[in-house]
């Protein structure tokens, strides 16, 4: 009989694979409360790493073209597909849902990278105007991203949720730092490595495992993130009031359906900026 | 240099009652706990005004909430929309008035009032008086709805346009307001009480509170407000933001800024220097959106520098009733003392101050048009926002370069572009990190055109469909 090799469940930050800089570890249990995996538990350093990151990252993503963000997007999805297998299984195991249940969560995360793909190059044609100003002038409103996003993923759902809280953000140009699910990380890691063979530059997404109450509160001050989306944590209004100190957006818990093959053109603008610009016309 | 005659526009217009209370519920609350309202230009007692206390706010957000219930959220939108037309077209009709009145109490030129303030005022409304009965277009799907009450708090810089920007959108989504003016320029904001009343506007919809930065904080703690819209200092921003974490309410937060106005050498140079003279004198520099750091590409630095210190020679400095005067009083003693210190604060940092020598009034609170040459951009001056007519000047070399001292600031809500090469334009505002962008020209403002900054400016817009959105929820 062959022994298998089993993997090493680590970061992703800049499009790489460290352990935690804080040498530790937390157990994955699966739903009987037997141990899966040892996971690297994510620091203040880490998150720090992955700002850096993904501030790097955010002016190369955001100048890339909307055809082109959109088609790494539906890349993402392409990739998802393909090792969905290994999805179903990993949320069976954590979360102890029958097969036909897991599968109907991977195909929602699927579906919905398709339906934020197709995003990418059509927000402004709805969400942008051009304005009827009253004076000699070219006058346009476009949505820009907001820069780097801090995303504190749902708790309760370990592929779908987190999919619905990463593609909003990315699809227009920002980059994340996303805490995953504490308790259910593994499909967190292994979309990691999705992301990896997705032509996604490294940076885009980065993913920290640990503990959201210990690592989040950093994020929420870090004076270089632009937005945080507080959905899966424990102390919200907390990280709001941290947030408040450089103005940070703020998508409070509840706001959003996280659960569904499609999400919300409101949370994708809610992590834009609108911008509007002026010419006069004549001469 | 030609001597001008003055020409004082006549106060006769304007008659203000010797003491107001609150506008609660349609009517005005007996005067209590008043304190004085000054004219900035001569230090002249306008009237005396209310202290709103914890118990005023309670009774007019309970006022609001009547009004909600009872009476706005059951007519339709094209009604609401009609009181709209209507009380924009009174200010139409009472716009002499109110820019006198707005001059007497804020210390603008009546140049400024008569011709930007008022007219945007009156478009304001009756911009979104049109939104009341197409909410289903908005952009959040059939039926929106609105959030309920809203809390507003405005600042004493643009005081009735500023009102303008915050109840007409507001009431076309269906809400009702309680708005607190800012506490050295409310007297317009109590002007706009009667017209309410001249419109037969139903009672509470918009109920005014005057006070200082206490009434405006237990507005935004009341428990039974949804919705707040800010308008004011970074400062004030962050402590509201704070104020309603864990809370449902709504924030949107308008906030300060330190605008870059980037002039390259291929400039239409006369036009440039008229843009930065607009960008930084225009309302004393009291714009959220004042051009207030001017980057100039190297090579044209001192061709620049005498064409503007030659334009701001010219600039008129004095009384604001007179309608010849470009730059008027500073609004109160509280913010000259800032201006001064700021600048005291550049100089000592190595910065070069210069001012033309205008001659300054003897009473109320002046300030000369002023550049400051040599600043880093570590320097003070080149950092926080001064909210006066203050400039600091930098230079820079190629376009990134410009670039990145422009997004160099906390701040993000304005910035301005001066080149005549039109893929420059279009790439820089790309770049730039801000909410306005104005290219060869500066402060444009509209109805229909969203405002409002990126990242410590704040968040939200107002104006447009987009500032419509504030005020509106997806529907069921």
């Amino acid at each position: 009989m062959r022994l298998d090799v089993r993997k090493t469940y680590k970061l992703f930050i800049g499009g790489k694979f460290p352990r935690s800089e804080s040498g530790r570890t937390y157990r994955a249990l699966d739903h009987k409360g037997e141990f899966l995996a040892n996971i690297a538990q994510g620091s203040r350093k880490d998150a720090r790493d992955a700002v850096v990151a993904a501030r790097s990252a955010q002016s190369g993503w955001d100048s890339a073209t909307a055809y082109n963000r959109g088609q790494v997007l539906y890349r993402i999805a392409e990739m998802l597909e393909g090792r969905r297998d290994q999805f179903v299984s990993e949320l069976q195991a954590l979360t102890g849902i029958s097969e036909k249940k897991a599968n109907l969560e991977v195909d929602a995360a699927i579906d919905s990278w398709v339906w934020h793909a197709g995003w990418s190059d059509k927000i402004d044609s709805v969400a942008g105007n051009m304005n009827p100003v009253a004076g000699p002038f070219f006058n346009i409103s476009t949505n820009q991203p907001t820069g780097v996003v801090a995303v504190i993923a749902p708790q309760d759902s370990g592929l779908v949720g987190l999919v619905n809280s990463i593609a909003p953000a990315i699809v227009s140009g920002n980059t994340v730092v996303v805490i995953a699910s504490e308790k259910l990380a593994l499909p967190a890691i292994t979309f990691t490595e999705v992301l990896a063979t997705s032509d996604l530059p490294g940076g885009v997404v980065n993913v920290l495992t640990g503990s959201e109450k210990e690592i989040a509160p950093w994020l929420a001050s870090h004076q270089d993130v632009n937005a945080i989306d507080t959905e899966g944590s424990q102390n919200a209004v907390e990280l709001e009031l941290k947030a408040a100190e450089n103005l940070k957006r703020v998508i409070r818990p509840g706001s959003y359906s996280r659960n569904g093959s499609q999400g919300s053109l409101q949370h994708i603008l809610d992590l834009m900026e609108v911008k509007t610009v002026w010419h006069p016309k004549g001469h | 240099m030609f001597e001008y005659a003055p020409a004082p526009e006549s106060r006769a217009i304007v008659n203000f009652q010797k003491s107001y209370g609150h506008f609660i519920g349609g009517k005005f609350t007996k005067p209590a706990n008043t304190f004085q309202t000054i004219s900035p230009a001569t230090e002249e007692v306008l009237a005396e005004i209310s202290e709103g206390s914890a118990k005023d706010v309670d009774q007019a957000v309970k006022a609001a909430r009547s009004a909600y219930e009872k009476t706005w959220s059951k007519i339709s939108g094209s009604e609401r929309g009609k009181y709209l037309y209507r009380i924009a077209r009174i200010i139409q009709e009472r716009s002499r008035e109110l820019a006198v009145a707005e001059t007497l109490n804020n210390g603008k030129p009546i140049k400024e009032t008569r011709d930007v303030d008022l007219p945007l005022v009156a478009s304001w409304f009756f911009y979104y008086a049109g939104w009341a009965d197409k909410l289903d277009y908005a952009g959040l799907g059939p039926n929106p709805k609105a959030h309920g009450v809203a809390a507003q708090i405005i600042p004493w810089n643009f005081p009735l346009m500023m009102l303008a920007w915050k109840i007409a959108p507001a009431l076309a989504a269906g809400n009702t307001v309680v708005l607190k003016p800012a506490e050295t320029t409310s007297l317009t904001a109590l002007l706009f009480a009667e017209i309410c009343q001249q419109a037969e506007l139903p009672e509470g919809v918009v109920n005014i509170v005057t006070g200082h930065g206490a009434t405006g904080a237990a507005l935004v703690g009341h428990p039974d407000v949804n919705k707040v819209a800010f308008t004011g200092s970074t400062d004030v921003g962050r402590l509201i933001a704070k104020q309603v974490a864990g809370t449902n309410k709504k924030v949107t937060l308008e906030l300060g800024g330190k605008a870059a106005n980037i002039v390259f050498d291929d400039a239409p140079l006369d036009q440039a220097i008229e843009g930065i003279i607009n960008g930084i004198f225009f309302n004393q520099g009291h714009v959220c959106c004042a051009g207030s750091r001017l980057l100039v590409q190297e090579s044209i630095q001192d061709e620049l520098l005498k064409k503007l210190k030659k334009r701001m020679e010219t600039l008129r400095l004095g009384d604001p009733l007179d309608k010849n005067t470009d730059i008027g009083a500073i609004n109160s003693k509280a913010q000259l003392d800032k201006i001064s210190k700021l600048v005291k604060q550049g100089q000592k940092e190595g910065g070069e101050v210069w001012a033309p020598n205008c001659p300054i009034p003897k009473n109320g609170f002046w300030y000369a048009p002023t550049i400051i040459t040599g600043v880093s951009p570590t320097n003070t001056v080149a950092r926080e926002e001064i909210f006066g007519p203050v400039l600091s000047v930098m230079t820079f070399r190629t376009p990134a370069e410009a670039v990145a001292k422009a997004n160099n600031t906390p701040f993000g809500l304005s910035a301005g572009i001066w080149t005549e090469k039109g893929s420059r334009i279009l790439k820089l505002a790309d770049q730039l990190n801000a909410g306005v962008i104005w290219a060869n020209t500066f402060n444009q403002f509209d109805p229909t055109s969203p405002f409002g900054g990126f990242k410590e400016s704040g968040y939200g817009r107002e104006g447009g469909r987009h500032g419509l959105l504030a005020y509106l929820k997806a529907g069921n």
